[in-house]
């Protein structure tokens, strides 16, 4: 570039042209004008207004018999809602730390005062599998929450992984209580 | 050079566009009079093979998407309209599916022709590796088709793999959500793999253009794996190959009319006939067989990202095998020591792989999984370079003319 453009004159002490400068700028702003024209391609396959747009559901728990679970859909995820018994929440909140793959407390999967209701997304942390056990008489694994039936992994009763190769507890989506018997997702 | 190329064609009406766009010279010269090894055996069918293959996918599939609806509420009972209402759409539609299994076998015999007979050395590395990327390329669309009947197992399998990609930190899951379009698989997920389903084959055949421009340029590698040094060594491509070629494409549709006319559901899943459904899991994911050596890999590895790495560095290590394989010599027949391996032990890893894909992962079938995982890379990534160096070779025959002409006496001595 130096050597072709130094007949042409421009040519500073350190060799330098004014060519460069405006090779570099043109490139950039060719860059720029790539990404600015691919972007909008790239973020129309993200979710749509409409997806996105949170549908929120209300469940009246009422009918949930205790020690089972009932399926719902939200945001086209399925969703569990387990009306826990004594025994297990109380294995849930004993669980040391130190045995779970990704440790938390089981207050901080729960409503306060609302420790019997787990709420949970549906979707095994794997590969997106919906686990066994929500129902009774389902298979529950060795921690009596949850078993994947595709790839073996298993969870506690507070929806925290125990066993691989799921490597997250399963999420717990957002909702609030608005009644003793009835929450709101979403 | 000005002014218009000279056509040497006597019909003046093909002359006249010959001058101009010397497209009937360059057939003439890439498939008539191209110089072409004299001493392929039958494992050189199978490029045309999959040639023909290609053709007949685009041709049923654009004939199908004529009749298919891809949307979440409509995609299954439109199959079902193909199968039951549409004229010959139960042909279209058995020829695309088993077409895709004939496609995987087709290329698969093709790559293990590349391995055996070390096509994939100098200068052909980068033949090579176009055609690492027509596999994956070939694996996209396979995916992306098999979702589109919207049955249980297109839906989750669906999901399943695009999942794989949540197992990068950070990135995964935006990552995840970005190809769904939405925060499960559905409608939008359906929609872009058809509209993807049916770009990508095009894609394929530019690929498969630069993968031919490339051969035609290093010439084909042949069972002796000896280079061409004159032409004594050589046979026109026509009539020689186009005959040898058309033998293959005879026994290749014989094969195809059987899986369609008497077996058109053998390869395929059952559970694929129940519609998608997001609320419940079938027992057993189970992709297709294709897929299956590759899936045992994913599963053979206790750690998410960890598994996903390792399949996908199962593809990536063939990238890399030209500079890998340190032998000077191309073809195992000159190769006693790697022959065994790569005839045998590699494909017999393959088969081991792909029954383990297709199994729960308890029992047995864990310990086979790591075995033949571990067997996989240790033969690409320890075997090949170190036999490479190690390994006495047999002597190689001073041309191919020579080897050919040596058969011949030796053939006829043994008549007498």
């Amino acid at each position: 570039m130096a050597d072709s453009s130094a007949s042409v004159g421009h040519s500073s002490d350190d060799g330098v042209t004014k060519r460069d400068f405006l090779a570099l700028l043109a490139s950039a702003g060719a860059a720029v004008t790539v990404g600015a024209i691919a972007w909008p391609l790239i973020d129309s396959m993200n979710p749509a207004a409409d997806t996105l747009a949170v549908s929120a559901v209300e469940v009246d728990l009422k009918p949930i018999l205790l020690g089972s679970g009932i399926t719902l859909l939200w945001r086209g995820q399925p969703i569990f809602v387990r009306y826990r018994t004594p025994a297990e929440i109380k294995e849930a909140q004993d669980t040391p730390m130190a045995d779970l793959i990704e440790p938390q407390e089981d207050s901080a999967r729960v409503k306060p005062g609302h420790d019997q209701w787990l709420v949970l997304i549906a979707v095994c942390t794997h590969l997106g599998c919906i686990p066994l056990g929500n129902k009774l008489g389902q298979k529950r694994g060795d921690w009596g929450g949850y078993y994947c039936p595709c790839h073996g992994s298993q969870y506690d009763t507070s929806g925290r992984v125990r066993h691989g190769p799921a490597p997250l507890n399963l999420w717990v989506p957002p909702y609030a209580f608005e009644s003793d018997t009835k929450i709101k997702i979403g | 050079m000005s002014g218009l190329f000279k056509s040497e064609i006597k019909n003046p009406v093909i002359n006249w566009i010959d001058c101009r766009l010397p497209l009937f010279t360059m057939m003439s010269k890439e498939y008539g009079s191209f110089p072409t090894p004299k001493n392929f055996n039958y494992f050189w069918n199978f490029g045309a093979l999959a040639m023909v293959n290609l053709v007949i996918m685009i041709l049923t599939g654009v004939f199908l998407a004529m009749n298919y609806t891809p949307n979440t509420t409509m995609a299954f009972a439109s199959v079902q309209h193909i199968m039951r209402d549409v004229n010959y759409g139960w042909l279209l539609r058995y020829a695309h599916a088993n077409g895709a299994s004939m496609f995987f076998i087709v290329v698969y015999i093709h790559i293990f022709r590349g391995l055996y007979y070390g096509s994939y050395k100098a200068p052909r590395e980068l033949l090579w590796q176009l055609g690492v990327v027509i596999m994956l390329l070939m694996m996209a669309t396979a995916f992306m088709g098999y979702v589109l009947p919207w049955g249980q197992m297109s839906f989750w399998g669906a999901k399943v793999i695009t999942s794989l990609f949540s197992a990068f930190p950070v990135v995964g899951q935006p990552i995840v959500t970005w190809l769904w379009g939405g925060f499960s698989v559905d409608n939008p997920t359906l929609n872009r793999f058809f509209s993807l389903h049916y770009l990508l084959p095009f894609v394929l055949v530019g690929v498969i253009f630069l993968h031919i421009v490339a051969l035609h340029i290093t010439g084909s590698n042949n069972p002796l794996g000896v280079e061409v040094k004159g032409p004594a060594d050589t046979l026109p491509f026509h009539p020689y190959y186009t005959v040898k070629d058309s033998v293959g494409i005879c026994v290749f549709l014989i094969v195809f009319s059987v899986l369609i006319f008497f077996a058109p559901n053998y390869l395929g899943h059952v559970d694929n006939y129940i519609p998608a459904n997001p609320l419940s899991t079938p027992a057993d994911i189970v992709p297709e067989w294709y897929f299956l050596p590759f899936y045992a890999i994913l599963r053979s590895v206790p750690n998410k990202l960890l598994g996903v790495l390792m399949m996908f560095s199962s593809i990536g290590v063939l990238l890399v095998i030209p500079w890998l394989d340190t032998s000077k010599v191309r073809s195992s027949r000159f190769r006693p020591v790697y022959r065994p391996f790569v005839a045998f032990v590699l494909p017999i890893c393959l088969v081991t792989l792909g029954e383990v894909g297709a199994h729960s992962p308890v029992g047995i079938w864990v310990i086979l999984g790591r075995v033949a995982t571990a067997y996989y890379f240790f033969h690409f990534l320890v075997l090949m370079p170190v036999l490479g160096k190690l390994e006495t070779t047999l002597p190689l025959p001073e041309s191919i003319s020579e080897a050919v002409l040596k058969a011949k006496t030796l053939k006829k001595a043994e008549a007498v």
